[in-house]
């Protein structure tokens, strides 16, 4: 795959954005579309991308992969690992269109999967058997690249500006009722198709605004528990470390975030005794998992949205309530872009996630789980 | 008088927009009336002359900067980078506004009617007669002050509707000139190493009330009143230190 570097282009920011209907409302593709190429100033055509979710009801319980490949002989290989271990329910191209911009695209696949035998105990279940697929793909099969896995849900992205990316893709012929978006500013790692935003493992999808100066520390830990970094880019590890505290782990979002993003040590002092056991025991066990660096990132889900800052906001971040539907963005003119009139706008304190869930699901079970 | 300039900005870009802007300006408007303004940046980049430009619409970064004369009104929400190295502007905002607002700037007034985000006034500095001030009527973020070497920050909390502190962490670090007076109590715990409280003379509260004058006026239709406002106490900072790092690099 083509792969360009920085120093072919100006210097400027990444830029997000996210909707999430709690009610689950539809919102068509062209929404999001529309919000991130509102920041289109903050990209420099190096990267964009989306992720919608909902948007395969026909296959709602089936594991969608999306894989992008180099040739059809790292097509034929994928498949055949594929076969071996999945039944596949359906299988096609995704479906692009040719645009003036968009050239040099890798070989873009869906595949919707069940596992064979799916594994049920409790240390290996059949989210870590299709984790480990997902793995073993990325690492041992040259020049194949799963970009998406998650139900009902997917991500879509390239090298190109957000409003090219979004018209090769026919993102406007998509529904979901959760969307986040990037438009990508690639600053130390190189520009290509599997280096652009949104990072995804399962259903988590994660775009990300900054530079995380700890990847190497966060992806030696994250090779401790079986994850492989394959991608080139330090936005990888945040799906990871996600996929690792809340699914894995167990632990409550709100507790992920703050591992992500943990206060001061001085602040912690301060707390009140209950707090300050709970952070400092947060530290002390996922002190390899916090992000060192500026970031804003989106973290998506089956459940929900989240936003989060790192604690001394060296990243913009909006939020914007209308209704049933939150928005957050790297500029509230990409909010108000699709959402003129919102009923409050602010801009959240760094550090703290703003969490925005389904309404089902937090009247459900796994609720509990995401709070603290 | 002359007519305003009227721009329907709407999916302008915003090089057409600050071209036109200037253009006209060079035509001799110096009224100018934006609509459907959406996140444009750099609006007022950079002008010299006595303009007045009505924003309406969300404006984007770096608004007026490095502008010398003029003011600018937005009748709405401003993002990051307001007043950004700005000389002798005075840009009022009828919202709130982002981060890094007043970076390096050396003259002109800011009045924010809202909040605003994370480190205002980092680098703000006087020259010679040149005072910048900057009024937040809403609470500030992180890092208030941050490395300013002059000028006038005033914080007034009037609205107090949401938890939050008055004011973050890192209160005037790395101040070395300067004052920044802050309506109601602050926790010393948020102080920059850098900063002390010093005493709230008469001459504070003279000066206060001509700055704060001036704001009211361009927020009439809120209600405003300086004597109320002046009615609850401020604490004053200023640096400790003229020079905080002066020995960080001798040995």
């Amino acid at each position: 795959m083509v792969v360009m570097t920085t120093r072919d282009r100006e210097i400027s920011g990444c830029g997000l954005a996210g909707i999430i209907s709690r009610k689950k409302v539809y919102i068509p593709g062209e929404v999001i579309v529309r919000s991130i190429t509102h920041q289109k100033e903050r990209g420099n055509g190096l990267g964009a991308g989306y992720a919608g979710y909902g948007i395969y009801p026909q296959f709602p319980d089936a594991y969608a992969f999306h894989i992008m490949y180099d040739d059809e002989l790292s097509r034929k290989e994928t498949e055949e690992y594929i076969k071996k271990h999945f039944h596949v329910i359906h299988y096609e191209e995704i479906p692009t269109r040719r645009t003036k911009r968009i050239q040099d695209s890798p070989l873009l696949w869906r595949y919707f999967l069940k596992p064979i035998e799916p594994p049920d105990v409790l240390e290996f279940n059949e989210e870590d058997f299709v984790m480990k697929a997902v793995m073993d793909i990325n690492t041992y099969i040259n020049g194949a690249y799963v970009f998406s896995s998650g139900k009902n849900m997917g991500a879509f992205k390239g090298v190109g500006e957000p409003d090219d990316i979004g018209e090769f893709y026919r993102i406007e012929e998509y529904q979901a009722y959760l969307w986040v978006a990037h438009t990508r500013f690639p600053t130390n790692t190189p520009g290509w198709w599997g280096g652009a935003h949104p990072f995804t493992l399962l259903d988590w999808a994660v775009v990300h605004n900054g530079e995380i100066s700890s990847y190497g520390t966060n992806k030696r830990y994250l090779e401790m528990f079986g994850y492989k970094c394959t991608l080139r880019t330090d936005t990888e590890v945040v799906a990871y470390l996600i996929d690792l505290m809340v699914r894995r782990h167990k632990l409550p979002l709100r507790i992920a975030a703050y591992a992500l993003a943990s206060p001061f040590w001085k602040d912690i002092d301060r707390m009140p005794e209950r707090e300050k056991k709970l952070f400092t025991a947060i530290r002390m066990v996922y002190g390899a998992a916090m992000l060192n660096g500026p970031f804003a990132i989106l973290v998506s889900w089956n459940g929900g949205l989240m936003g989060l800052n790192d604690r001394i906001k060296l990243r913009p971040f909006v939020a914007a309530v209308k209704d049933d539907k939150v928005y957050m963005a790297s500029e509230e003119s990409s909010i108000r872009e699709v959402c003129p009139d919102p009923d409050r706008v602010w801009a959240p304190k760094a550090g703290d996630p703003v969490i925005a869930l389904f309404e089902d699901f937090e009247r459900g079970e796994q609720f509990r789980e995401y709070q603290v | 008088m002359q007519e305003p300039f009227v721009i329907d900005a709407k999916g302008m870009y915003y090089r057409k927009l600050n071209q036109i802007i200037r253009d006209k300006v060079k035509e001799g408007y110096r009224h100018f009336v934006l609509h459907n303004v959406n996140g444009q940046r750099y609006i007022g980049a950079g002008i010299m002359e006595e303009v007045f430009i009505e924003v309406h619409g969300v404006a984007g970064n770096d608004l007026g900067v490095f502008m010398k004369r003029g003011t600018i009104v937005v009748y709405d929400d401003a993002q990051d980078g307001v007043g950004n190295t700005m000389e002798g502007t005075k840009i009022v905002v009828h919202g709130m506004a982002g981060d890094v607002c007043g970076y390096g700037m050396r003259g002109g007034k800011l009045h924010i009617l809202k909040d605003i985000g994370y480190r205002t006034g980092i680098h703000m500095k006087t020259y010679k007669d040149m005072v910048p001030v900057i009024i937040i009527g809403g609470k500030a973020g992180d890092f208030f002050g941050e490395y300013m070497a002059g000028g006038i920050l005033i914080l007034l909390n009037l609205w107090d509707d949401d938890d939050r502190p008055i004011v973050g962490n890192f209160l005037g670090t790395g101040m070395h000139g300067g004052t920044i007076y802050i309506r109601g109590n602050v926790d010393p715990y948020l102080f920059g190493k850098e900063v002390g409280i010093r005493e709230f003379t008469e001459e504070d509260e003279r000066l206060l009330r001509g700055y704060l004058t001036d704001y009211c006026n361009d927020f009439k239709d809120y209600g405003l009143n300086v004597d109320e406002i002046m009615s609850e106490p401020f604490i004053k900072l200023v640096p400790v230190s003229t020079r905080p790092y002066g020995k960080i690099y001798a040995y």
